[in-house]
């Protein structure tokens, strides 16, 4: 397990671009989802007062 | 195909799409990721081999994005189609998300193979160039108060940053370079053996299947604001 966490040396490279490209994919997708829901939220809500 | 782009055609049809487009995501980043972990060390890059399945989809699907907007920009100019304006404005930051993480991954790629974090040759410049024109087109967007105007004038410079594409492919043909050139995409076929070529397949399919289905969802978002934004006109 150590080996494959060591990644053949270069584990100082490789671990931080998988981190960092899953991480920022994470989280603009939560980002859209969010801003998506609050969108439909407000839609929601202006409908709902108008006449 | 602009009798299904109306706003309306494009949230029930969408709508429909999402929860597959989001399971067919899921399920490739599994197995790409799988594949890519178990794959052997490269005889030669040794387990650096693996940056390859994060770093050349980002570079795809930053390439593409953009592709993807000035067509939707063109669409903007010649069909005054406000869901094509949408399109091409919402297609912008996903572009430079994935443009930055090519960017990233290919400098942590670069300092074990090339010895160097970053070189001013053409292909790593003319892929900063995307970013910035990325960024130039967000920053013009909200720059403009006006929506028909800013859409106008963004897809001008959405059209004439879409040389930049052609620049960043040839580039490493048409000027020396640190980078490689393609091992994929070339006439006699990928010259990357098959144990690298699927999870390298299958993850270039979970970006862009992920790009598609964010995209889609920030249009709707769009589509919802736009709606919003006009129910208040008429209140106040």
């Amino acid at each position: 397990m150590s080996a494959f966490f060591a990644m053949g040396g270069y584990a100082a490279y490789i671990w931080p671009a998988y981190g960092i490209s899953l991480g920022g994919l994470t989280v603009a997708t939560l980002l859209c989802w969010r801003f998506y829901a609050r969108a439909r939220a407000r839609l929601a809500a202006l409908e709902k007062g108008t006449p | 195909m602009l009798r299904y782009a109306n706003p309306k055609r494009f949230m029930d049809l969408s709508g429909a799409a999402l929860p597959w487009l989001c399971g067919a995501t899921a399920l490739l980043f599994g197995i790409g990721l799988y594949l890519g972990f178990t794959a052997p060390p490269d005889y030669q890059q040794g387990d650096t081999v693996r940056m390859m399945f994060i770093h050349v989809p980002a570079a795809w699907v930053g390439m593409m994005a953009y592709g993807v907007l000035a067509f939707s920009a063109a669409i903007g100019i010649i069909y005054r189609h406000p869901l094509a304006d949408a399109a091409a404005k919402t297609a912008a930051p996903l572009g430079a998300l994935f443009t930055a993480l090519a960017l990233i991954t290919g400098s942590l790629w670069g300092k074990p193979m090339w010895g160097t974090w970053w070189v001013w040759d053409g292909r790593l410049t003319s892929f900063l160039i995307l970013f910035l024109v990325y960024l130039g087109y967000i920053a013009l967007w909200n720059a403009i108060e006006d929506e028909t105007r800013a859409a106008r004038a963004t897809a001008i410079l959405a059209l004439v940053g879409a040389v930049n594409l052609p620049i960043i492919e040839f580039s490493v043909r048409w000027w020396t370079t640190l980078h490689q050139s393609s091992s994929f995409l070339r006439s006699g076929g990928p010259a990357i053996a098959p144990v690298f070529l699927w999870p390298l397949f299958a993850m270039a399919l979970a970006y862009t299947l992920l790009f598609y289905t964010l995209w889609v969802v920030r249009i709707r978002t769009e589509i919802l604001e736009r709606r919003t934004r006009t129910l208040m006109m008429g209140l106040s």
